[in-house]
C-alpha cells in the first residue's frame, strides 16, 4: 500500500511531471519501434514539421489555439473539485452556437457585430451544455462525470440531426449547414498579418490564437486574483472546510461548470468561425480529451496548460507532417501518445513518487545530512 | 408477416445487447468492488482487435478467445496496479486506457496489415456458427407464434446464450456466495471488510480480473459475432453505452441486463425507423432513438425517475488505516 510520498516542491512540480512525460514519450518510442520506424529520426521529423517552417509553426499554433481552450476548461472545473469529461460535447454546441446566429444574421450584420456574436452564442451553448450536468450534481446529486459523458453523445445525436435536416445545405450530398456570409468569418492570421504589412502563408491559423491567449490570461486572473475565484479553488480544494466559511457549494458548482463549459465552447469559434466558414460534423475531432492530457500535463495552471497545448499542437501538427512523409505512419500515433500522457502523467502520476523520493534522498542525505 | 417481423426484432435486438450486457456485467463487478470502470470501452476495443489479429494469423477460435481474454486481464491488472495498489484517479484511468486503446489498435493495425488500420476478415473457422438450430427448426412448427419464436431465440451465436448465463452466474456470484457478499462490502465499506480480516485490495484485484475476462469476451464478441474484421474506433461508444445501462440498472447484474436489452431494442429499431412513419409521433429522427438512452441515464441519476444509487465507497481508493 502507497503512503502520499513528501517531495520538495520543486520536484513536485517540474520532476515528476517530467519524469511521467519521459515514461510515456518512452513507451511511445517503444512502439514506433516495435511496427519499424526509427524513433531518433522520426522525432526529428516530428519537430522539423511543427516548427521548421512558418506554415508548420502557424499549423501547431492551430492545434495549441484549441487544445488551450479545451485544456483551460478542464482546468477551471478541476479546481472547482469537478472532473469535466464533457469538452467534447460542449466543444460541438459551442460550434452550434456560432453557427447558428451566423446562419440566422450573417448576411445582415457587419463583422464588427458578428464576430463578438458568435463569440458569446459559442460561449453560452457552451456554458448551458455544461452548467446543465452541473446542476444536476448541485442539486440532484447525480455525478458529473456520468453526466457529462451522456452529454457528449447528446450533443454529436443533436448536431447530427440538424446537419441532416433543418441546416443541410440542399444540394449537398454531405451533411453540412450553406456557407456563412463574409462578415461571419473570422479573419485567419495570414489576413490580420498582411494589414500590418507582413507576408504570411495561408493557413487554418486566425484570430481565435488571441481569444486563447486572452482566455489563458483571464483564467489566472479570475483564479488566482479575485475573490470568487479564490472561493472556487478553496471549495475545490476542501469542500467541508469551504462550505464551514460560509461558501455555497451550489453556485460553486455551477459557476465552475458554467465557466468550463463557456471556454470549451471557444473551440467553436478556432473550427468553424475561424475555419471552416460553415457547420459540419465532427469538427471537434477529439479535442475535449485532448482537454484532459492538456490539463494534466499543464498541472491545471493557465501558463503550464499554453506549454503543454504547445506541446500537443506540435505533436499533432509533426504527426500529420509524417504522416505525409512516412507511409505507413498515422496520426494515430499521436491519439496514443496522447493516451499514454494521460495514464502516466494522469493516473499513474504517484507511481513514481517513491522512487523518486528514495533517489531524492540518496542525493541529498550525504551532504545535508538527516534533517528533521 | 407481421410475427416474422417481431421475431427479427427480437432477434436482432438479443444481438446487438450482448456486448453491452457483457460489458455490463464486467462493470458491475468491478464498481460493486469499489472501483470505477470508464475504461469498458478501451478495454473492448482492444480486446477486439486482438480477437481479429490472433483470429487472422492463428485461424483458431481457442487461440483468439484465449488472447482477447489475456489481453482484457491484463488491461484490469493495469487499471488495479495504477488504481488500487496506486491510489490513482480511476476516472482518469479509465480515460488512458480508452485514449490508447483508440491510437494503438490503429497503428499496430496499418503496421501489422497494411489496410489503414482495418484487420483482414476473420476466416470462417474462427467464427462459430449459431447454435439450437435443430429445436428452432422444430419449434417453426408450432402453430401461428411458431417462425417469429423461432425465428427469435434460436439459432443465435452461442455467445448470445453465454451472456445471458453469465448474467446469472454473475447475480449468483455476488448475492449468492461469500465472495460476492465481500466483494460488494469492499465498495459500500472497505474498513469493515479489511478489519474482518478480509483484503480489500485483493477483492478488487479479483473483481477486476473478472471484469477484465468479461470485457474481453465482449471485445471478442464484436468480431467472432458481428463484423468479420477490426475496424478502427468499432465499439462507436457502446462501451459508454455500457456504463449508462450499469447504472440504469442501478449497479444490479439483473437490473443491468433489462436496461442492455431496452437500449439495444432502441438500436434494433432505429435502424429500422430510418424515414419511416410512425401513428403517433410522425417521423421519429434516429438520432432521437439513439440518444434516448443517454438521455434516460441522465434523467435517471438525476433522481427524476427512481434513483440509482451507487456503491459508497466509489472511486475511493483505500488506503489502510495504520
Amino acid at each position: 500500500m502507497s503512503q502520499p510520498v513528501e517531495l520538495p516542491r520543486w520536484m513536485d512540480v517540474a520532476v515528476l511531471p517530467a519524469v511521467n512525460l519521459a515514461f510515456a514519450l518512452l513507451m511511445a518510442g517503444a512502439v514506433v519501434a516495435l511496427v519499424g520506424f526509427e524513433p531518433g529520426q522520426v522525432l526529428g521529423l516530428l519537430v522539423k514539421g511543427a516548427f521548421g517552417s512558418k506554415a508548420g509553426i502557424s499549423y501547431t499554433l492551430y492545434y495549441a489555439t484549441t487544445f488551450v481552450f479545451t485544456g483551460l476548461a478542464v482546468a477551471v472545473a478541476f479546481h472547482g473539485g469537478l472532473f469535466n469529461i464533457g469538452g467534447e460535447g460542449q466543444a460541438i454546441m459551442g460550434g452550434l452556437g456560432a453557427g447558428l446566429v451566423a446562419l440566422a444574421f450573417g448576411a445582415h450584420l457587419p463583422a464588427w457585430a458578428m464576430l463578438p456574436l458568435m463569440v458569446l452564442a459559442a460561449g453560452l451553448f457552451g456554458m448551458t451544455w455544461a452548467a446543465v450536468p452541473g446542476a444536476l450534481q448541485a442539486w440532484r446529486g447525480s455525478h458529473i462525470v456520468i453526466a457529462t459523458i451522456m452529454f457528449n453523445f447528446i450533443a454529436a445525436a443533436l448536431l447530427s440531426y440538424l446537419l441532416g435536416h433543418a441546416l443541410k445545405e440542399p444540394g449537398n450530398m454531405s451533411p453540412e449547414s450553406r456557407a456563412f456570409a463574409a462578415s461571419a468569418r473570422l479573419p485567419g492570421m495570414h489576413e490580420a498579418l498582411a494589414w500590418l504589412g507582413i507576408a504570411w502563408p495561408r493557413t487554418p491559423l486566425n484570430l481565435s490564437l488571441l481569444l486563447a491567449v486572452a482566455a489563458a490570461a483571464g483564467v489566472y486572473l479570475a483564479l488566482w486574483k479575485s475573490a470568487p475565484g479564490y472561493a472556487l479553488r478553496a471549495f475545490g480544494f476542501a469542500p467541508d472546510a469551504a462550505r464551514y466559511a460560509g461558501m455555497r457549494p451550489r453556485r460553486v458548482i455551477l459557476a465552475s461548470m458554467a465557466a468550463s463549459g463557456a471556454l470549451a465552447g471557444m473551440v467553436g469559434v478556432n473550427e468553424i468561425a475561424g475555419v471552416h466558414g460553415r457547420l459540419l460534423p465532427d469538427f471537434v475531432a477529439g479535442a475535449g480529451f485532448a482537454g484532459i492530457a492538456v490539463g494534466l500535463i499543464g498541472r491545471n495552471h493557465p501558463a503550464g496548460i499554453v506549454l503543454a497545448a504547445l506541446l500537443f499542437g506540435a505533436l499533432h501538427q509533426g504527426g500529420s507532417e509524417l504522416a505525409f512523409e512516412i507511409s505507413g505512419f498515422s496520426r494515430d500515433m499521436v491519439f496514443m501518445l496522447q493516451g499514454l500522457i494521460v495514464l502516466f502523467a494522469g493516473a499513474m502520476a504517484q507511481v513514481a513518487a517513491p522512487g523518486l523520493a528514495r533517489a531524492w534522498r540518496l542525493v541529498s542525505l550525504p551532504r545535508g545530512g538527516r534533517h528533521g | 408477416m407481421d410475427e416474422v417481423l417481431v421475431g427479427t426484432i427480437v432477434a436482432s435486438t438479443l444481438r446487438v445487447s450482448v456486448p453491452l450486457i457483457l460489458c455490463a456485467l464486467a462493470g458491475v463487478l468491478c464498481e460493486r468492488s469499489g472501483v470505477i470502470d470508464l475504461g469498458l470501452e478501451g478495454k473492448m476495443l482492444f480486446t477486439a482487435f486482438t480477437t481479429a489479429a490472433i483470429g487472422v494469423a492463428s485461424g483458431s477460435l481457442l487461440l483468439a478467445l484465449a488472447a482477447a481474454l489475456t489481453v482484457g486481464v491484463l488491461l484490469s491488472m493495469l487499471h488495479g496496479y495504477a488504481c488500487v495498489s496506486h491510489g490513482g484517479d480511476q476516472v482518469v484511468l479509465g480515460m488512458a486506457i480508452t485514449m490508447t486503446a483508440a491510437g494503438l489498435t490503429v497503428v499496430l493495425g496499418i503496421a501489422w496489415f497494411a489496410e489503414g488500420g482495418q484487420t483482414p476478415p476473420v476466416p470462417d473457422s474462427v467464427r462459430p456458427g449459431g447454435w439450437f438450430g435443430g429445436i428452432g427448426a422444430r419449434a417453426a412448427q408450432l402453430p401461428v407464434v411458431g417462425p417469429a419464436f423461432a425465428l427469435a431465440f434460436f439459432g443465435h451465436n452461442p455467445f448470445v446464450y453465454l451472456a445471458l448465463v453469465l448474467v446469472a452466474g454473475v447475480w449468483w456470484l455476488l448475492y449468492r456466495t461469500r465472495f460476492g457478499l465481500r466483494l460488494r462490502a469492499a465498495g459500500e465499506n472497505p474498513a469493515m471488510v479489511d478489519a474482518a480480516g478480509v483484503s480489500v485490495l485483493r477483492l478488487r484485484y479479483q473483481a477486476l480480473a473478472l471484469n477484465g475476462l468479461l470485457s474481453g469476451l465482449a471485445g471478442a464478441y464484436l468480431v467472432l459475432a458481428q463484423n468479420p474484421s477490426f475496424i478502427p474506433h468499432m465499439t462507436a461508444g457502446r462501451g459508454y453505452m455500457a456504463l449508462a445501462a450499469m447504472i440504469f440498472g442501478k449497479w444490479h447484474p439483473v437490473g443491468a441486463l433489462w436496461a442492455c436489452l431496452l437500449f439495444g431494442f432502441l438500436d434494433a429499431v432505429s435502424i429500422r425507423l430510418q424515414g419511416a412513419e410512425t401513428p403517433l409521433l410522425g417521423a421519429v429522427p434516429v438520432q432521437a432513438i439513439q440518444a434516448l438512452p443517454y438521455l434516460m441515464t441522465v434523467v435517471l441519476l438525476a433522481g427524476f425517475i427512481g434513483r440509482a444509487v451507487a456503491p459508497k465507497a466509489l472511486g475511493r481508493p483505500y488506503v489502510k488505516e495504520s
